[in-house]
C-alpha cells in the first residue's frame, strides 16, 4: 500500500508545474462564467460535472447569448472529441484495470492529466502494475486545483470589471496550445480550414458555424494528409501536444 | 408578478442544470470510449486518422473569429486590436511553446494597443 501511495504522490508532484498555467485559467473561467450570468452554484457545479476548462468557457458563453440547448450541447461534444484520442492512446494500458478504476480515470482524463500520465506509461523503465496510482495521482492534481481555482474566481468574479477583456485569454490558451501543435502540412491545413469556415459562417443559427468550421477542418487535414504523408516520422495519436 | 418571475427563473436555473447535467456525461462517454471498448472492438484506422485533426480544427475554429470579428463584421485594419495581439500572441507561442508566457505577452499587447488607441 505504500508504494502505491508513493506512486500516487510521484504523479501529483509531476502535475505540478502544469497547474501555474491551469490555475489562472480555472480562475477567469469563475470570472467569466458569473459574467455571463451564470449562478455561483452553477458555475461549481459545471467544473465538478464537465472539469473540461475549453468546454466550459464555451458553454458558459452560449448559456449567456440564449443559444438553444440542442446546440450547446452539440458544440461542447465537438470541442470534447479530441478527448477520444487520448483514451484510445491509453486504452491498451489500462485494459487490466477493474471497472471502478476505468471509470475513475477517465474522468479525469484532460489534456492536461493525459500529457503527464502517457509519459509515464511510455517509460519502459518503470512496472505497469502501479502506474495507473500515477495517473490517478496527476489527475487528482488538476481536479483540486481547478476545482479551487474556479471557486476563488466565483469569488472575486464580481470586482474584475468587463473592460478589462479578460475573456481574450481564451483565444490566447488556444493559440498557445494549437500553433506548437502544427507540426505538419496537413495538420496547418486542419486549422487554417477550420478557422476560416468558422469566420466564414459565424452568421449562421445557433452557432452551427463552428461545427461545420470543425468537420471541414477535419476533412481538409485528412486529404491533404493522403496527398502529402507526413515524412520519416509517422505521427501517432501520442505524439499531440496537450492543449487545455 | 414578481411570484411568477421567480418561477420562471427557476425553471430556466433548472433547464440550464439539465444542459449542464447532459454535457457531464457525454464528455464522460467520450473519456471513458476506447478505455472500456478496448478489446472489444477495433478502433477503424480512418477514425483514428480523423481525431488527430480534431484539436487544430476546433481550436482554430473558435481563435480566429474572436481575433477578425467585430461586431460579426471581418475587421483587418489596425484599429482592431485583439488581431493584433492574437498575431504577437502567435509568435510568441512560435517561438517559446509555453502557454503562460503565450497569454502573458497577449494579454499585456492588448491593454498596451487599447493605452495607444
Amino acid at each position: 500500500m505504500d508504494t502505491a501511495r508513493a506512486v500516487w504522490w510521484a504523479g501529483f508532484k509531476a502535475e505540478a508545474p502544469i497547474l501555474l498555467g491551469t490555475m489562472p485559467f480555472g480562475m477567469i473561467y469563475g470570472v467569466l462564467a458569473l459574467a455571463a450570468g451564470l449562478s455561483p452554484a452553477l458555475a461549481m457545479a459545471m467544473s465538478s460535472i464537465v472539469f473540461a476548462g475549453s468546454a466550459q468557457f464555451i458553454v458558459a458563453q452560449l448559456l449567456a447569448s440564449a443559444v438553444p440547448a440542442l446546440a450547446i450541447i452539440a458544440t461542447a461534444a465537438i470541442v470534447n472529441l479530441r478527448h477520444a484520442l487520448y483514451s484510445a492512446s491509453l486504452a491498451p494500458f489500462l485494459k487490466h484495470l477493474r471497472p471502478g478504476w476505468k471509470w475513475l480515470l477517465a474522468y479525469l482524463l484532460t489534456d492536461e492529466a493525459y500529457a503527464v500520465a502517457i509519459m509515464h506509461y511510455n517509460d519502459a523503465a518503470t512496472p505497469l502494475r502501479l502506474k495507473h496510482w500515477y495517473f490517478f495521482g496527476a489527475g487528482f492534481a488538476l481536479w483540486s486545483s481547478w476545482q479551487l481555482s474556479t471557486a476563488v474566481g466565483v469569488l472575486l468574479g464580481s470586482q474584475i470589471p468587463a473592460s478589462w477583456g479578460l475573456d481574450f485569454t481564451l483565444a490566447l490558451t488556444f493559440i498557445a496550445l494549437v500553433i506548437p501543435a502544427l507540426l505538419d502540412r496537413a495538420l496547418t491545413a486542419a486549422a487554417l480550414t477550420g478557422g476560416t469556415i468558422a469566420v466564414l459562417a459565424y452568421g449562421l443559427p445557433y452557432k452551427l458555424g463552428l461545427i461545420l468550421a470543425a468537420c471541414c477542418g477535419i476533412a481538409v487535414g485528412m486529404l491533404v494528409e493522403l496527398k502529402h504523408p507526413p515524412p520519416i516520422r509517422r505521427l501517432e495519436a501520442t505524439d499531440e501536444l496537450p492543449e487545455s | 408578478m414578481s411570484c411568477q418571475r421567480a418561477e420562471v427563473e427557476q425553471e430556466i436555473a433548472m433547464h440550464i442544470w439539465i444542459i449542464i447535467g447532459l454535457i457531464g456525461l457525454i464528455t464522460l462517454a467520450i473519456r471513458l470510449s476506447f478505455i472500456l471498448l478496448f478489446g472489444v472492438i477495433e478502433v477503424p484506422p480512418a477514425l483514428r486518422r480523423a481525431l488527430r485533426f480534431v484539436p487544430p480544427a476546433v481550436l482554430s475554429a473558435i481563435i480566429l473569429p474572436d481575433l477578425l470579428l467585430r461586431d460579426e463584421q471581418v475587421s483587418l485594419s489596425l484599429g482592431n486590436e485583439r488581431l493584433l495581439a492574437g498575431g504577437v500572441a502567435m509568435v510568441v507561442a512560435w517561438r517559446t511553446k509555453n502557454v503562460l508566457l503565450t497569454i502573458a505577452v497577449g494579454m499585456a499587447a492588448l491593454w498596451l494597443l487599447r493605452l495607444l488607441g
